[in-house]
């Protein structure tokens, strides 16, 4: 029996901080999108003409979301779950009658929901600048709420093995956004070195931002069962991480 | 008496194989407050961390309610409310709020109408809407009571309540978890304050090592282990103790009037006759006799030292 009670409890809970973080939460990705937007939409993406028929703003615009969304989820999973350890008040998590996988249901529910509220909101920005017509909507909202929840499993992650806040900013800073700018997010990898392309069929991320432009203009880099299978596959690892940290009780339990 | 929390052969060996719990078996009775007495690093926060879920057990088996805290984790974990040794709160969050996710976090419906009693009852209700950090020290102690009580538990685990507290503070908690008792929620405290021991608990259980050294009502305790001193107050100088007296092991005071003779009064034969009876014969003349009961910190330290 779910006990859906506690699941909500941690659900609000977690969600009442980004009302009291607003501007942390939602302005400042939104004010970054737009900066992104006027800089490689406007003044450089008017010369950028390797897109074919896809003008280069609204070309960037699923790799813009998804380098938010990305950064939000981790940073939103893993501080919601490192803060109680760094105050002390997991101890209360911990004694409640909850399952580890209503915890997870929690904290992993709140982080994405944040996220997905920004990437449309980040969507609906970017319609302020170019002409966007989404081909496979259904498509796009599924493919954007499963990149939401998989990196807020990541965060998750990142947030019970983290010791201290320099390691909870280490992975998104030196990991997450490196491979989301080498992802495709901003080109198509035709126009890379061949050495480079190889290179970047070894990146996650190319696949996810592959498979969300593809629902918002009906082709991608590679087929979309393949990012959808590819996405599928990391929110396994992670579940299966994730179990096994609360089967040992690893950094969570003495 | 209705056992709540039965422990038996309890085990905790954390990694660096270091063993806090060695073969623990304890039987908590509804309704007391029972006093879990030791020195630091005895276990008494493991102890309490493996009956709640915080840390995980290495052998043995604990049943609260009759529900066993792995296989029936959560009919378990519902009836018990924990108070930690630390103040550990969000900063920022309100009190109500603070202790209605508590209640919603233990899976109960919302009760407007009993957290507000709680609160009136911890003097809370005015503070319903500060948040948390700007509340005194003493206060965010009792928000956390709140908080554990908020789910109506059964079972109330304080670790060192009273730790790092003011005399007064110290006092007007002591009253709290007399109320609480009162109202029929049984009480685990654990302590290093021996007169925090002394004067609330039912049962004491001292603990260092890992291992309960011992467990009885306190005034069984303190009858058992207790020593009595008798003094003699003598109208002379005693510079040295005559012979026929040495077999008594008296001391003398400092002011040299007194003597002072050990006795256990539970034994048959005290003594105290004979010894009066051979002061008459070396013809020293008594002013007046009195005794001295021990308390449960020499009665404590005793079982640590013979440990």
């Amino acid at each position: 029996m779910i006990n859906f009670r506690s699941i909500k409890a941690i659900y609000i809970f977690e969600m009442s901080r980004t009302f009291r973080t607003l501007i942390q939460s939602l302005i400042s990705p939104i004010l970054s999108t737009v900066l992104y937007f006027i800089v490689f939409g406007t003044a450089i993406g008017n010369n950028i003409n390797f897109t074919n028929e896809i003008p280069y703003g609204a070309f960037i615009v699923p790799g813009l979301v998804i380098l938010t969304i990305s950064m939000q989820s981790v940073n939103n999973a893993s501080f919601g779950i490192f803060f109680p350890k760094f105050l002390g008040t997991t101890y209360e998590i911990l004694s409640a009658p909850i399952s580890y996988v209503e915890i997870v249901i929690g904290y992993v529910g709140a982080s994405a929901t944040k996220s997905f509220c920004l990437g449309l909101l980040i969507l609906i920005t970017s319609t302020f600048f170019v002409d966007l017509n989404i081909k496979f909507p259904i498509l796009m909202l599924c493919m954007l709420l499963l990149s939401c929840v998989s990196f807020s499993l990541l965060g998750f992650i990142i947030g019970i093995v983290s010791d201290n806040f320099e390691q909870i900013n280490f992975v998104p800073m030196i990991i997450i956004t490196p491979l989301v700018f080498l992802g495709g997010s901003f080109y198509t990898i035709d126009v890379l070195p061949d050495f480079w392309q190889t290179i970047t069929l070894f990146n996650p991320i190319f696949y996810l931002v592959s498979g969300f432009r593809y629902s918002f203009f009906g082709t991608g880099e590679v087929n979309i069962l393949i990012s959808i299978f590819s996405i599928s596959l990391f929110i396994l690892l992670c579940i299966i991480i994730i179990w096994r940290i609360f089967k040992t009780g690893y950094k969570i339990k003495t | 008496m209705q056992t709540i929390i039965e422990i038996k052969n309890l085990k905790k060996i954390y990694k660096d194989n270091k063993v806090a719990l060695d073969d623990v078996n304890l039987n908590i009775f509804k309704g007391e407050i029972i006093a879990l007495l030791g020195p630091n690093g005895a276990g008494k926060t493991t102890l309490i961390s493996n009956i709640c879920g915080i840390s995980s057990i290495t052998s043995g088996d604990i049943k609260v309610n009759g529900f066993d805290v792995i296989d029936n984790y959560r009919e378990a974990r519902k009836c018990i409310g924990i108070v930690p040794q630390e103040l550990s709160f969000e900063p920022f969050e309100k009190v109500i709020n603070t202790v209605n996710f508590s209640r919603q976090l233990f899976g109960k419906k919302p009760d407007e109408e009993y957290i507000e009693n709680l609160l009136k009852k911890l003097s809370l209700w005015d503070k319903k809407d500060q948040i948390i950090r700007s509340l005194s020290g003493g206060m965010k102690r009792r928000v956390l009571i709140a908080k554990a009580l908020s789910h109506e538990p059964d079972v109330l685990f304080l670790d060192e309540p009273t730790a790092g507290v003011d005399v007064e503070l110290r006092r007007d908690m002591w009253n709290t978890i007399k109320n609480l008792q009162n109202s029929g929620v049984t009480i685990i405290l654990t302590t290093h304050y021996i007169e925090e021991a002394e004067l609330m608990a039912n049962r004491i259980a001292v603990i260092n090592n890992g291992k309960i050294l011992l467990i009885d009502k306190k005034d069984n305790l303190i009858d058992r282990m207790s020593k009595k001193t008798l003094i003699i107050h003598t109208n002379s100088k005693i510079n040295k103790i005559d012979k026929a007296l040495e077999k008594f092991q008296l001391r003398v005071s400092k002011d040299k009037k007194n003597l002072e003779y050990d006795y256990s009064p539970n034994k048959k034969k005290t003594g105290i006759t004979t010894l009066l009876n051979e002061i008459k014969k070396t013809g020293i003349e008594l002013i007046d006799v009195q005794t001295k009961q021990s308390n449960l910190e020499q009665i404590f330290v005793e079982i640590l030292k013979n440990d």
